[in-house]
């Protein structure tokens, strides 16, 4: 394919994609490691009613009032979640499940009431996401991207996600000991002054704003597979955490690429006139690498530690 | 947030006498109505080495967890050399039980003990060559160094804990917790923790370990602190260590005949 | 308005709306004890998600052999067999490979649905033009609803209730205690496939009303209220199937009596709304009544301190037990103890005296595990028991003088 047509119709939503998995993928690996791979259930599920709440608050969509609206929803989630588990006494998945349908439900109702039609906001978009329409149309071929007037009308939702992955990756780097060691051992972390409360929650949050970041690409229940999915894979390649970062970023690139051209051009070559829902193809082609990695990854099984001896 | 919030400031410790290696006064914890340890007062001096034992259940775990602020306290106050935790936190290593983690987390045994250094290192400086050769001298001390390379969750339950004991060296600390350190271990790694463990004594160093074998309390350690939600004993083995108490500590639990025999060991 | 419908005075399909969303609530309700007491209650978020590409593949076949496509049996039936899949691919995931369950259940619940939505595509583009409608499975659609359509939801609720009450006694032990019902020879596994299977048969049958991501808010939110008032597994498994039934209908009615009130979120709301009321205000286990039995147990415990520091003649260090001790009138502004005080702080120290004894008594050393240092021990023992601890004690001070 020429770059006239690959830069202005591929290029962006391609690079949107590997970010978005990516930045959902680094704070995965923890989430997943913590036994938290539901909290990213819970945080995609309650993006939506933050966002939809941030709408109509400040009345238009911008980056700033989303991403607040969302961090803010994650936020209030999670200490909903605690207060049921610890008042009620109930287990945490249980809690999990009453606070993000509840919020989802008020997220869908508060949107079928208000009128979101002028926007680009509807509650099939947010479920599936576009990521097909974020197409970089002032683009005519690979020297667009020296182009100061077609670099201005990228889709912003590139630089949003960048930007996301920045926050996300720096976030990792600088606290990467303490978080390392209180996902390990949460008691032995604070006895080292380590917060492991305000740690934890601050994941949730850095988890949130991928999220919300990624939410317009591929829409809010394929976020969990980014979380889950590539960490999940690469947890069965290596048995150190390093490197088992260095998978999932990886596999979460691979799962991208491979999802957007397979949705793109798949049914093409089986001899079908449209494409397929890209987010959808990302989620699939994740799902069957984490397939994959279970029946063959070297580090597939779990060895339990002989008791005693 | 910490119990020790609760300290010194006001001069709660007993004003003129010389702070131990840990002072608690008044402690009281709790796991929702039922007290598991109740107003609980102790001194340890320093340099001792205290065994703490207790039935099931009787809060020794929940003890030193209100010491190092990983449950918070209903009442009472906590000094570590006669200052808060917080402010000594470097001074104190803690071992956790080791069923208190998931040992299938993927990383290798030289990593855990590197978070030994934690406090040093911080947020981002890099590991100098200095840093790994104290942890692998950490390792040697435990016997472990044929295993510096290998994934957590390939290692024995005393080879865990014997690991987790090296962490704790590597923090360079002056007061040694331990929290069931001989459970579930090989006869190798029981003497091998316990001559680390005399080593430390034997450099001025405090330690404190809840211990669940009677039978070689008199053998391990000097002091020892009997609990069962309230301090039942307190004091050098070979005062404390009565049938007595061990009666009022576990009750009809213990048959006659057994604590004849462990007094008669102490003695 | 809202009378009408709740009085079911909308119309035939609104009826059988409110009626098939009833009886999916108290179904979903008393299905969902089960799973909640079993500790996997969102296993069943990845079930229902898995539902999505059953319900693709059931459309493109129908199609395929030249039917209507949107036949509702066929698609729940698709869902079915998709979600079974799923269900199976969370338990391999688990049993197989070192991922946790809830690893396993967010991986195949992402998947399914990722994959759901490719076939959606792909049926948008077969049946170009032609509205298939499926989309109203996400969130439920009850709007334009078939005569037909609500009486297969009504009937499949109905099925799936007189199931549930026909399982309820075997799934109740294995909910409780399943060491104990294995040992009873009641096989496991099958109750266990069983509770599967019935969840999968309500979010099939909620599919059209709620829609697959809401279904799992009616398994999970009435149970977990239920738990908040009662602790009889009994009782648990009725006040949840009410509270599930009555959500269902208020719910239904609520949203057929305006627009743009859909009808999955319109439920899931008003179960999280009888909730959110239980957590504040249950007796037992309400934010409320632990807060202030919390406050009350901190107060207990300092008395009980101070008390005990007053009778062994300790200093007391703690602000909080002097404040305590003097509103009570058992010391003095100066710290020192009133005569109530003084004979109280003597009771408490004789309390501990008697504890120490009962602790060595062979005949009651089983009572001595209710020590906390708060319980009474007069609640522990009888007044005989109780003369024969004071007889010890007295016979132990003269041996010592």
């Amino acid at each position: 394919m020429s770059g006239a047509e690959f830069v202005p119709l591929s290029l962006t939503p391609l690079l949107i994609g590997i970010f978005a998995a990516i930045a959902c993928a680094l704070p995965g690996n923890f989430l997943v490691l913590r036994r938290q791979a539901l909290i990213g259930d819970a945080i995609s599920h309650v993006v939506l009613p933050g966002i939809v709440v941030a709408f109509l608050t400040t009345g238009v969509i911008a980056t700033a009032p989303m991403m607040l609206g969302a961090a803010g929803a994650a936020v209030v989630a999670v200490i909903l979640i605690e207060a049921i588990r610890r008042l009620g006494r109930i287990e945490p998945g249980a809690a999990m499940g009453v606070v993000f349908t509840a919020m989802f439900a008020a997220g869908v109702l508060l949107l079928e009431q208000s009128d979101t039609s002028g926007v680009h906001l509807d509650v099939e978009h947010a479920l599936f996401g576009n990521l097909e329409s974020l197409i970089w149309l002032d683009a005519t071929g690979w020297s667009s991207l020296f182009d100061p007037a077609a670099l201005a009308g990228l889709p912003p939702e590139l630089p949003r996600i960048a930007l996301a992955l920045l926050g996300v990756a720096l976030f990792i780097g600088f606290f990467w000991r303490p978080l390392k060691i209180s996902t390990f051992d949460e008691g032995f972390a604070a006895t080292q002054g380590i917060a492991t409360g305000a740690l934890g929650i601050a994941l949730v949050i850095v988890s949130a704003v991928a999220a919300v970041a990624a939410f317009d690409a591929v829409g809010s229940i394929i976020v969990i597979a980014m979380f889950i999915c590539p960490p999940a894979a690469a947890r069965m390649m290596t048995n150190r955490l390093e490197r088992q970062i260095g998978w999932s970023i990886f596999f979460a690139t691979i799962a991208a690429i491979l999802g957007y051209v397979l949705a793109g051009y798949g049914p093409l070559w089986l001899g079908f006139g449209n494409s397929v829902s890209a987010a959808g193809m990302i989620a699939t082609v994740a799902g069957l690498i984490l397939a994959v990695a279970a029946v063959f990854g070297p580090c597939r099984a779990r060895i339990g530690a002989p008791q005693g001896g | 947030m910490s119990p020790v919030e609760l300290v010194a400031e006001d001069g709660m410790i007993a004003p003129g006498a010389a702070p131990g290696a840990l002072d608690i006064r008044g402690l009281t914890v709790s796991y929702g109505e039922r007290p598991a340890v109740f107003s609980v007062d102790a001194s340890f001096a320093e340099g001792a080495m205290t065994a703490i034992v207790g039935p099931n259940g009787a809060g020794k775990s929940t003890l030193l967890k209100a010491v190092l602020g990983i449950v918070k306290p209903l009442s009472g106050a906590v000094s570590v050399f006669g200052k808060p935790f917080a402010a000594t936190r470097s001074r104190v290593a803690y071992v956790p039980q080791r069923a208190s983690v998931d040992w299938d987390f993927p990383t290798r045994v030289i990593d855990v003990v590197l978070m030994g250094l934690y406090r040093e290192l911080g947020l981002l400086s890099r590991l100098r060559a200095s840093d790994k050769a104290r942890a692998e001298k950490c390792l040697e001390r435990v016997g472990m160094s044929d295993f510096a390379g290998r994934q957590i969750g390939q290692l024995s339950g005393g080879q865990q804990q014997r690991v987790f004991l090296a962490r704790a060296l590597a923090q360079g600390a002056d007061l040694y917790l331990l929290d069931e350190p001989f459970a579930g271990v090989d006869a190798a790694t029981e003497k091998a923790i316990i001559d680390v463990l005399k080593s430390l004594k034997a450099q001025g160093k405090t330690v404190i370990a809840v211990h669940h074998d009677l039978s070689t309390v008199a053998e391990y350690f000097d002091e020892i602190f009997m609990i069962n939600v309230r301090k039942m004993a307190h004091g050098p083995v070979r005062e404390a260590f009565t049938a007595e108490s061990l009666q009022n500590t576990y009750g009809g639990r213990l048959a006659a005949t057994q604590i004849d025999q462990l007094t008669l060991s102490a003695g | 308005m809202l009378l009408d419908a709740l009085t079911l005075q909308l119309g035939y399909n609104a009826t059988l709306v409110a009626v098939g969303a009833t009886l999916l609530g108290i179904s979903a309700g008393v299905t969902g004890t089960f799973l909640f007491l079993r500790k996997r209650a969102l296993v069943s978020d990845a079930i229902s998600h898995a539902t999505l590409p059953g319900v693709g593949l059931a459309f493109i076949v129908m199609v395929l052999l030249g039917g209507d496509g949107r036949s509702l049996p066929g698609l729940m039936l698709g869902s079915a067999l998709s979600a079974w899949v799923g269900l199976l691919a969370v338990q391999w995931l688990t049993e197989r490979t070192r991922l946790a369950e809830d690893a396993a259940i967010g991986s195949v619940l992402s998947v399914f649905f990722g994959f759901g939505i490719v076939l959606l595509t792909v049926i948008q583009n077969m049946s170009s033009g032609r509205q298939a409608g499926l989309e109203g499975f996400l969130l439920g659609s009850t709007a334009g609803m078939l005569f037909s359509e609500a009486a297969i939801i009504a009937a499949g609720g109905a099925l799936s209730l007189a199931l549930v009450l026909l399982l309820r006694r075997p799934m109740t032990m294995v909910a409780f205690d399943p060491g104990f019902s294995a040992s009873a020879g009641i096989d496991l596994r099958r109750i266990d496939l069983a509770m599967m299977g019935l969840v999968l048969a309500v979010t099939v049958v909620g599919l059209k009303i709620v829609g697959l991501i809401l279904i799992v808010a009616l398994l999970i939110i009435p149970p977990v209220t239920a738990r908040f008032w009662t602790n009889r597994t009994d009782g648990v498994v009725a006040l949840s199937g009410l509270i599930g039934g009555v959500s269902g209908y208020v719910g239904a009615a609520i949203s057929a009596s305006a627009p743009a009130l859909p009808t999955g979120p319109i439920i899931v709301l008003v179960a999280f709304a009888l909730f959110a009321l239980s957590l504040l205000g249950s007796p037992q286990r309400g934010v409320l009544a632990a807060w202030t039995r919390h406050r009350a147990f901190q107060r207990r415990v300092h008395l009980r301190q101070g008390l005990l520091a007053l009778a062994s003649g300790q200093p007391i260090y703690e602000k909080l037990t002097l404040r305590l001790l003097q509103r009570a009138d058992l010391v003095r502004p100066d710290g020192v103890a009133t005569e109530a005080g003084q004979a109280r702080a003597e009771k408490a120290l004789l309390d501990e005296t008697r504890w120490d004894v009962l602790r060595r008594s062979a005949s009651l050393e089983g009572t001595a595990a209710f020590y906390d240092g708060l319980t009474r021990i007069e609640d522990v023992v009888t007044p005989d028991q109780l003369d024969e601890i004071d007889a010890a004690i007295a016979a132990g001070a003269e041996a010592s003088s």
